[in-house]
């Protein structure tokens, strides 16, 4: 049984070049690129539109277990299949954290049955995510742990990290660190300046990131440890990041979606949708970061998907729980950095699906032959006004919530199967 | 016979031949020891201080089981429970100690290093019965008399040390003896319990231990303490039984007649699966033991012997003078 895309305008990230084409798909694998439409084939037509490979959303926090009515795995996928993004990487910052054997293999097995899309669960780097004893690193590995990450804890102790990344090096596993001066951004909410100040909100210095990040990467450079940093979202960081990677340090880096797109003045009067960990930057950081993905030098967009109900945010903006939904907005935010910042969209989709799978080992992120047929087929151009309740995730916390946004999904495939047709949900 | 030593303070003082003195010497009172007659007259008059700052039951008893063969006076002093508790500096220990003349000095102590500013503030013999982090010379010998006698040889062996290398001071003599005596000498464990360069010192490193094993003449297990166990420096037991763990599977890899050896205490299921620990055909663990109270009959023999000669001289060069 075979499947034919033609008339498509492929994005392909690893060539990081775009052309009107076809796409042969044979039991879940791309087996032709431009190839003629095989005999049996069902044919699809993309009419013009954008085919590209689906996302690998690096770091979703899903709910389950643990806090299921912010989101479950189910609603989870659902929201990953409508906005396109084909892999699930689950942040292990469930309840209980996702910190032994046994919890990733009931996680993984019920995600399985209940997610259209592929799901991968990365786990706790200390027992409990409280940065004191190292989580079985050996064993996760083995049970299919992709990384290992406390999330938006950081391993203060860095005589603790330091021996987590050496005995991880000894495995060749993944850390994921999250790049932060814990003394410094204790309490913080908002990025110190003149607007933190004007609202009177306990702030950051950027600088703290830099701080952090200068201590990994030294720790990096010590034990060998594969790195990954989750968000560098200021210019500070750059600099050290670069050196890092010229020196030949296997590090790479990420950025959510919102510190490409929004700055500290979204905040506006206090709108806790607004709040993240780390704080949104000035406007100067984020078209800083913008040009870090262009280049290269940042190498991930990740949704940072995380699920808040209405009571964890609807409380002064100090009290409120940082985060926002990012599943089913990634994409047309993303499309943001397209219309309005000038990138190419198979660069964008480096960042999107090609570099995360490749950092984490996977075969998808690409249009290749052999590689897994999960796409996007999606709409670029086409615009809309975003409906925060018409979100299919349990939460509503999106910050983009009544915007005018341009590019929506018309399809996902996962393993050459529709996981979501916008016929499908009209209908 | 070579042996010109004062103190036996670790292996990186001992000449090769120095080695194979004691060895030797040690295979004479391993008979001894087999006999009904156990007693050897080599310490007779001689007093035998035994100073252990850190608990110990099974070397404290070998060293006291074997001055006692040997016709020493033998006292224990747990020194855990003592004056050092009452603040006294380890100096003042010593000085107090040498004022009630003793012959032979066996020294445990928590700090690397301890025993060797013990010896230079005392004039009798000292023996290291383990400092710290360092040494702990008798244990290496006792394992060499042991890999000699069961392979008849003690060089050109592929010898397999695994697990806590960088707080075990029996790894380090041992790698150092088994060095000296040209043997090629391998380390396995987790990076995290790995000293810091340590390949530096000629010998193989390796974190997985089915690599380490691969054919393998000796395969040498260390204790993992239980407070290491606790996500400080492996994640838990049962990740390290399963990745560094001896059991029949990963021993499979060494050579089919691969001796099986622990210096004790053991934990069963930890670092040692129980029934290979109780495998005749591969565990020489008792033996050890026993090659234990000989080695170290031998050191404070060949120590006594200088220590008699010196105090001759001594004697000797005041009668000239005087």
């Amino acid at each position: 049984m075979h499947l034919w895309f033609h008339n498509a305008r492929l994005i392909d990230p690893e060539a990081r070049a775009e052309h009107i084409g076809a796409i042969t798909v044979e039991d879940g694998q791309i087996t032709a690129l431009d190839g003629p439409c095989p005999a049996d084939a069902t044919v699809v037509d993309c009419g013009g539109k954008c085919l590209a490979p689906g996302i690998v959303d690096l770091g979703v926090q899903v709910g389950e277990p643990g806090a299921q009515h912010k989101e479950s795995l189910r609603t989870a996928g659902l929201a990953a299949a409508r906005g396109g993004v084909t892999t699930i990487i689950m942040r292990p910052d469930t309840d209980p954290a996702i910190d032994t054997p046994e919890v990733l293999e009931y996680v993984t097995r019920r995600a399985t049955a209940r997610t259209p899309v592929n799901i991968r669960a990365m786990a706790a780097l200390t027992r409990g995510r409280e940065g004191r004893e190292m989580a079985e690193i050996g064993l996760l590995l083995d049970a299919g742990a992709l990384a290992f990450t406390d999330g938006d804890r950081v391993v203060a102790d860095t005589r603790i990290l330091s021996r987590c990344m050496t005995y991880a090096a000894g495995l060749g596993a993944l850390i994921i660190g999250h790049p932060q001066d814990a003394g410094l951004s204790r309490g913080a909410c908002a990025t110190s300046g003149k607007f933190a100040s004007l609202r009177g909100l306990p702030s950051v210095s950027p600088m703290a990131e830099r701080m952090g990040l200068d201590r990994d990467m030294g720790l990096v450079e010590m034990t060998g440890a594969r790195y990954h940093a989750d968000q560098i979202t200021t210019a500070r960081s750059l600099p050290a990041l670069e050196r890092a990677k010229r020196n030949g340090l296997d590090v790479t880096a990420g950025i959510s979606i919102h510190h490409l797109t929004l700055n500290e003045f979204d905040l506006g009067a206090y709108r806790t949708f607004f709040k993240f960990t780390p704080p949104l930057r000035s406007e100067d950081d984020r078209r800083a970061m913008v040009q870090a993905v262009a280049d290269g030098l940042i190498d991930v967009i990740c949704s940072m998907h995380t699920p808040q109900d209405e009571e964890s945010k609807r409380l002064p903006f100090e009290e409120a729980a940082a985060g926002a939904v990012g599943l089913e907005t990634l994409l047309p935010a993303a499309m943001r950095l397209h219309h309005s910042d000038g990138l190419p969209l198979p660069l964008i989709w480096r960042a999107l699906s090609l570099n995360p799978a490749h950092r984490l080992g996977l075969a998808g992120g690409r249009l290749a032959v052999g590689a897994p047929a999960d796409l996007v087929l999606f709409d670029p151009d086409a615009p809309f006004v975003l409906d925060r309740f018409a979100l299919l995730s349990k939460s509503k916390n999106t910050p983009f919530d009544g915007a005018r946004m341009q590019g929506r999904v018309l399809a996902t495939y996962v393993a050459g199967a529709p996981v979501f047709t916008q016929e499908a949900q009209h209908a | 016979m070579v042996f010109s030593q004062t103190h036996l303070l670790g292996i990186e003082d001992l000449k090769p031949a120095e080695i194979t003195t004691i060895l030797d010497l040690a295979e004479d009172y391993v008979a001894l020891n087999r006999s009904v007659e156990k007693h050897g007259r080599a310490l007779d008059g001689m007093t035998q201080i035994n100073m252990f700052f850190e608990n110990s039951t099974r070397t404290q008893a070998s060293f006291e089981l074997a001055g006692k063969r040997l016709g020493a006076d033998v006292m224990n002093m747990a020194m855990a429970q003592s004056s050092v508790k009452k603040g006294e500096t380890l100096i003042d220990t010593a000085l107090t100690l040498n004022a009630m003349h003793p012959d032979l000095l066996v020294v445990r102590h928590g700090a690397s290093g301890a025993v060797n500013l013990l010896a230079e503030k005392v004039n009798c013999a000292v023996l290291n019965a383990g400092d710290g982090k360092h040494e702990h010379p008798t244990q290496a010998l006792l394992d060499a008399l042991t890999i000699r006698r069961k392979k008849g040889r003690l060089h050109r062996l592929s010898i397999a040390i695994c697990g806590d290398i960088a707080h075990s001071r029996v790894a380090r003599s041992n790698l150092i003896l088994l060095g000296k005596m040209e043997n090629r000498v391998r380390l396995v464990g987790p990076p995290t319990l790995m000293p810091k360069d340590v390949s530096e010192f000629g010998v193989e490193v390796f974190d997985d231990m089915r690599a380490g094993l691969q054919d393998a003449d000796v395969v040498m297990m260390l204790r993992l303490q239980r407070e290491r166990m606790d996500g400080g420096f492996v994640p838990s037991e049962r990740e390290y039984f399963h990745r560094y763990g001896l059991d029949a599977e990963k021993l499979a890899y060494a050579k089919p007649d691969a001796i099986v050896m622990h210096p004790g205490p053991m934990n069963r299921g930890v670092e040692i699966d129980g029934a290979l620990a109780d495998d005749i055909n591969r565990s020489v663990i008792q033996e050890q033991v026993e090659m234990g109270v000989a080695v170290r009959m031998a050191c404070m023999d060949l120590l006594a012997r200088n220590l008699r000669a010196r105090r001759e001289r001594d004697r000797l060069r005041e009668a000239a003078h005087g």
